[in-house]
């Protein structure tokens, strides 16, 4: 269902694409520091789990190519809820429903089961935006994607830290 | 007696042929040993051997001739040095002979040549007669592993010993070693032939019109591609391969026009191990080619490169790609030309600028790095590509500052030239004119400063870099600029809380600058900073408390970072010092934070000071009798207690000036440490004040006597001076002060005057030379212990001193340390100090800031922890196991302490023997002891992977139950622990994945941060194992 295809060699969509700066490591407060304090998980927590994303194409994160943006995340903890948006670098880009899926794998595998989350391409920014954003809400073809072990494969290299 | 020697002879040649009958018809090995042996006692000679041997060796049998051939070959190879030159004549001829022989043979043939090859006594001509027998007589390749490798050894020797007669033979030399290696696919002869063939080339052997075919022979192994086998007993590396054919390769110019097409071709493959080793290689020839070689290749190399840059995923491509660049421009700036000849260096610079300066005009794209590291590579490799590509790029760079108005473009743009100005730093000019630099230097300094005022901190900081490297070009600035430079670090010096980083760097900027224009830092900025800090101080009543203080906290730093210089040294100290005699003063609201800041940046000056014996002595000098003077009048008894005054007697800020002594004498010369010394002691044995500015007190200074509490306080300060001096420096009335720190120690005082006193007292100690006065200080220590320890109120401080006295044994493996340790340990099951105890051996195992340090001139043997840890850990494990059920983890927290301290490649070879006392430890209540063990189990997950995967039902289960510990640190520590398991053998940890998946789910949720972190990481991790992709 989901097209992977198109990874290493050959020539690149986008071979010179606009980059942004990396935020630095959160600092560290003395709230965080004190055992009493609990913290929320707030924005900039669900911006950190996939800020460092591999884009699938160029050995550059999601954040350096502004695909994920903290203003784009809306979380509630009282609510479990999370929603992220996410930006293609050029709207035909083939890899659009990858990275959505990377994105949501990531929050499967890092927040608590309590959650729901929903991941779906920033509005008006690609060209098949409903078609993508359907697959990636469609819990039962997400589980089938991962069955597939080409495409596992991709999202790991995606989700793997950077060597 | 002849008839007497006869039977001799008789017998010994009878039990010859015995040997040699069991040796060739009785297959026993034995015997060649023993007949070896016998030949090198002089038995027999070699001859007697041979004719020992006779009829096998001409048996129509091919085994049995092989077999007697085998017996003289291994003789030959223990004996060749005994033989004389007319039996070496004979048996060359022999064997050479022999190899026209059956195949079954041969390998024993190539035996005996190769013991003879070894022969000093090789006549002239026989090494080439030999070779060229080898040539025409054996197919090499069709041979075993092991005679292929004889044959590479036979010829190794002769070209050891027999260059010239072997270059005699001229390229037809070259021609037999080119058939012979032909086809060769063992690693460990391809090791030795690429070694031959290096020799050849590098020895200058002819190669006559087999260049090619040379080139051939070895260059169809590149890119080496070899994995070695598990357990491979040779122990060849896939680099040691690689780095002997790059050698074979890169040796001689003359292979370029058949190598570098060869490296193109591999560089662009898709395999990222051939790009990088054919990066690596074009690296290595061009420390030997020149122009002539590189002329036809150049655009495909560029090009090769470039696309390297641009898109390769790997950073490690990327960097070798760089260098070989690097290495390219500086070959072609290295050649030497004809008169008549076109320069391809800047044809080449001219291709790499073409394809490369339009990026540089987009700082939000990707390519705009590649871009500038491909132009800054080239720009690093001499003066003159230096200054082809400046002249090009910085006016293009400057042009595009003003062209681009948002700050992250102009920061990237302006750290593109922070590394063109870098790279200048390698290059002298003799003339100032010559300078690329210097034509653009009003446009670089207008730009630096509008770097340094604009909002955003990341421009600052490069700003603040890039003035940093323009000020370190000599006379390129000029006075003006300076003073506007000076200006701008001046405000950027007190910048507020949320710019700290630019602040710091600001800081560390004017430290670099003032030591190479200390004039303009003394005139601009130290008189502001001045001025800045009398603000506060005539001041009492402007309400602005904070603010002020925080100025006042930037003023000192500002003032300690510049004190690079000594002549600035002699303006900031006074300055300093006048300031914490304001706060003593009580004309302002002293709080002792205040004082430590002061304190802190004295410290900084001191150790700013330190290099130079003269401004060292001159620190000392002023700051140690003015902060000596301070704490005295503190101490001094007041009828009217004022609280101001007492800040100074408080325990942190006693701290603070201890280690600003300790900073200020430690890299004292022993002779004027000696005059400080005799003025100081008399100071606190004999209240001799004489020395101190401003010493009318209104009563005596008596510390070591029942006089006020404070004044006892000051032992700390005492301390701080006497524990750092060298320890070739004699301190008067030793015997006395030694017996009143002990005295102090184990009195009814407050705790921190006597832990001073028995730190002092150990630091002397520890420096003091063995000998009869060294033996009755530890005899009256031990006395005043074991007193104290018994029973009764100075328990605790009997302790505290007996753990700093065997520390300072320790540590310079006193003989009597182990005695004192073995004290310590009995402790351990004590119920009133036992847990003391236990956190002692983290004290004993540590590194001490203010006494018993390397710095402060310590006796300290480096391997005194590991000699700590192999004398004492048996015990300690004995006495876990024997202790009873409630002390037992007194003994665990000690041995956790003295694990984590040790280096990780110590412990490893104990682990074995600790690991099941270390998995008891993390069932162990005591969150110390947890916390420990993980810290210590964690290293060893990462480096010791086989030994660990033993244990992994254990660990995995041990690690969960703790990652819900009621105590963060553990928590965080077991997850880190739960992500290090990732690196054992992935078939060991298969079973347990999806019950680990399940488990840290719920650390996901927990209420810290710092926690959910490291759970997300363990579990991301624990997710990829052998899962595709990964």
């Amino acid at each position: 269902m989901m097209g992977g295809g198109g990874v290493g060699g050959g020539l690149l969509e986008n071979a010179n694409p606009l980059i942004y700066e990396r935020s630095g490591e959160r600092p560290v407060t003395a709230g965080e520091e004190d055992e009493q304090v609990p913290d929320s998980i707030d924005a900039r927590e669900i911006f950190d789990l996939i800020r460092s994303i591999n884009d699938p194409e160029h050995p550059l994160t999601l954040e350096e190519l502004n695909v994920v943006e903290q203003v784009r995340v809306q979380v509630s903890d009282p609510e479990s809820t999370v929603a992220v948006a996410f930006t293609p670098t050029i709207p035909h880009c083939s890899m659009a429903t990858l990275i959505g899926l990377s994105i949501k794998v990531k929050l499967l595998r890092s927040l608590p089961q309590r959650f729901k989350m929903d991941v779906h391409i920033t509005p008006g920014t690609h060209a098949s935006e409903h078609a993508v954003n359907k697959q990636l809400a469609d819990k039962e073809r997400v589980a089938a994607a991962l069955e597939n072990t080409h495409l596992l494969e991709v999202v790991n290299q995606c989700l793997s830290a950077r060597s | 007696m002849a008839a007497a020697a006869t039977v001799e002879t008789a017998a010994l040649t009878g039990a010859l042929w015995g040997l040699v009958q069991d040796f060739v018809m009785g297959q026993q090995e034995g015997p060649a040993d023993q007949v070896a042996a016998d030949v090198k006692s002089g038995s027999y000679t070699v001859l007697q051997v041979v004719e020992a041997l006779g009829s096998s060796l001409e048996n129509p049998e091919p085994r049995t001739r092989a077999r007697g051939i085998q017996l003289l070959s291994q003789v030959l190879l223990q004996c060749h040095s005994l033989l004389l030159e007319k039996e070496v004549v004979h048996l060359i001829l022999f064997y050479e002979n022999r190899l026209k022989d059956h195949h079954l043979v041969i390998p024993s043939v190539l035996q005996g040549l190769r013991a003879l090859s070894l022969c000093v006594a090789l006549p002239s001509g026989l090494a080439v007669s030999v070779l060229k027998a080898i040539f025409q007589e054996v197919h090499v390749q069709s041979l075993p592993q092991v005679d292929r490798h004889t044959v590479y050894s036979i010829i190794t020797n002769f070209m050891q010993t027999r260059e010239e007669e072997l270059k005699g033979l001229g390229a037809d030399f070259t021609f037999g070693f080119i058939q012979v290696m032909d086809g060769e696919k063992d690693p460990r002869n391809l090791l030795v032939a690429f070694r031959i063939v290096h020799d050849l080339i590098s020895r200058d052997y002819s190669l006559g019109p087999f260049v090619e075919e040379l080139f051939e022979v070895t260059s169809c192994y590149f890119p080496i591609d070899f994995t070695p086998p598990p357990n491979d007993p040779h122990g060849i590396q896939r680099e040691d391969l690689i780095l002997s054919l790059r050698a074979v390769l890169a040796s001689t110019p003359r292979f370029a026009e058949f190598l570098l097409p060869l490296l193109i071709e591999k560089v662009d493959s898709e395999i990222l191990s051939a790009k990088l080793d054919s990066l690596q290689t074009l690296n290595a020839c061009c420390a030997g080619y020149g122009q002539k070689e590189l002329k036809d290749f150049l655009p495909s190399l560029w090009s090769s490169i470039r696309r390297e840059v641009f898109q390769t995923a790997s950073e490690r491509v990327e960097a070798e790609g760089l260098a070989a660049l690097h290495s390219l421009t500086a070959c072609l700036s290295r050649s030497v030309l004809r008169a008549d000849a076109e320069d391809l260096l800047d044809s080449f610079l001219s291709n790499i600028l073409q394809d490369c300066r339009h990026h540089l005009c987009e700082p939000d794209m990707k390519l705009v790095w590649p871009s500038a590291k491909l132009l800054q590579a080239a720009a690093g490799a001499s003066a003159r590509a230096y200054d082809h590509i400046t002249s090009n790029v910085l006016p293009l760079l400057l042009e595009q500052f003003h062209k681009h108005s948002q700050s992250n473009q102009r920061r990237t743009i302006l750290e593109m030239i922070l590394g063109f100005l870098k790279l200048q730093q390698k290059w002298s000019y003799e003339d100032k004119d010559q300078r690329p630099l210097s034509g653009f230097k009003d446009q670089l300094c207008s730009l630096v400063f509008m770097a340094l005022t604009d909002p955003s901190t990341q421009l600052q900081l490069v700003g603040i870099r890039t003035l940093t490297v323009l000020g370190a070009q000599p006379d390129l600035l000029s006075s003006g600029d300076l003073e506007l430079a000076v200006g701008h670090l001046y405000r950027l010096s007190f910048l507020e809380e949320d710019s700290q980083s630019c602040r710091v760097a600001a800081l560390e900027a004017s430290g670099t600058l003032a030591t190479l224009y200390p004039v303009a830092f003394s005139s601009y900025l130290v008189p502001k900073l001045a001025e800045e800090l009398h603000i506060g101080e005539s001041d009492l009543t402007r309400g602005d408390g904070p603010t002020k203080c925080s100025r006042h906290l930037c003023c000192m730093q500002a003032l300690s970072a510049v004190s690079t210089h000594p002549s600035i040294v002699k303006e900031t100290l006074p300055l300093l010092l006048q300031h914490l005699w304001q706060v003593n003063k009580g004309n302002m609201v002293a709080q002792s934070s205040e004082v430590i800041a002061v304190c802190q940046s004295l410290q900084q000056v001191a150790e700013k000071c330190q290099q130079d014996l003269e401004s060292c002595w001159y620190f000392h000098q002023t700051a140690i009798p003015c902060l000596l003077a301070l704490a005295v009048q503190a101490s001094m008894p007041e009828k009217e207690p004022s609280v101001l005054r007492k800040v100074l007697l408080e325990d942190d800020v006693l701290a603070a000036m201890v280690s600003v002594i300790g900073t200020a004498t430690t890299h004292l010369s022993p002779e004027l440490a000696a005059q400080s010394v005799a003025c100081i002691v008399p100071l606190f044995l004999d209240g001799n004040v004489s020395f101190l500015p401003e010493n009318s007190f209104p009563s005596r200074f008596q510390p070591f006597q029942d006089g006020p509490s404070g004044q006892r306080r000051l032992v700390a300060l005492l301390m701080a001076f006497v524990c750092s001096l060298p320890r070739n420096v004699e301190i008067p009335q030793l015997n006395q002060l030694m017996r009143e720190l002990l005295e102090l120690s184990c009195c009814q005082s407050c705790p921190f005057s006597s832990t001073a006193a028995a730190k002092c007292f150990a630091g002397l100690l520890n420096k003091h030379p063995a000998g009869q006065q060294l033996d009755e200080f530890l005899q009256l220590a031990g006395d005043k212990m074991e007193a104290g320890l018994g029973s009764g109120p100075y328990r605790s401080q009997a302790f505290t001193l007996l753990l700093w006295v065997t520390k300072a044994l320790v540590l310079r493996y006193h003989p009597l340390s182990s005695c004192l340790t073995a004290r310590l340990m009995g402790l351990l099951s004590d119920p009133e100090l036992g847990p003391a105890a236990a956190d002692g051996f983290s004290l004993l195992m540590s590194d001490c800031t203010d006494v018993l340090t390397r710095a402060g001139h310590a006796e300290v043997r480096i391997m005194f922890r590991q000699r700590f840890f192999t004398d004492n850990v048996p015990t300690l494990v004995q006495g876990f196991h024997a202790a009873p059920q409630d002390v037992k983890p007194n003994y665990l927290k000690g041995l956790s302490h003295v694990l984590n301290r040790l280096p990780k490649p110590v412990l490893l070879p104990e682990l074995p023997t600790l690991l099941s006392l270390l998995l008891e430890a993390l069932s162990c209540p005591d969150s110390v002891v947890q916390l420990s063990t993980l810290s210590c189990l964690q290293p060893l997950l990462l480096e010791a992977p086989q030994v660990m995967s033993l244990h992994v039902d254990t660990l995995v289960t041990k690690f969960l139950n703790l990652s819900s510990s009621p105590s963060m640190a553990v928590r965080i520590a077991a997850l880190q622990c739960m992500h290090a398991l990732t690196r054992l053998p992935t078939p060991v940890l298969l079973p347990y994945k999806p019950q680990v998946i399940r488990a840290l789910a719920k650390p996901l949720d927990d209420k810290k941060r710092l926690v959910r972190k490291e759970a997300v990481s363990a579990r991301g991790e624990w997710f990829l194992l052998g899962s595709p992709g990964s």
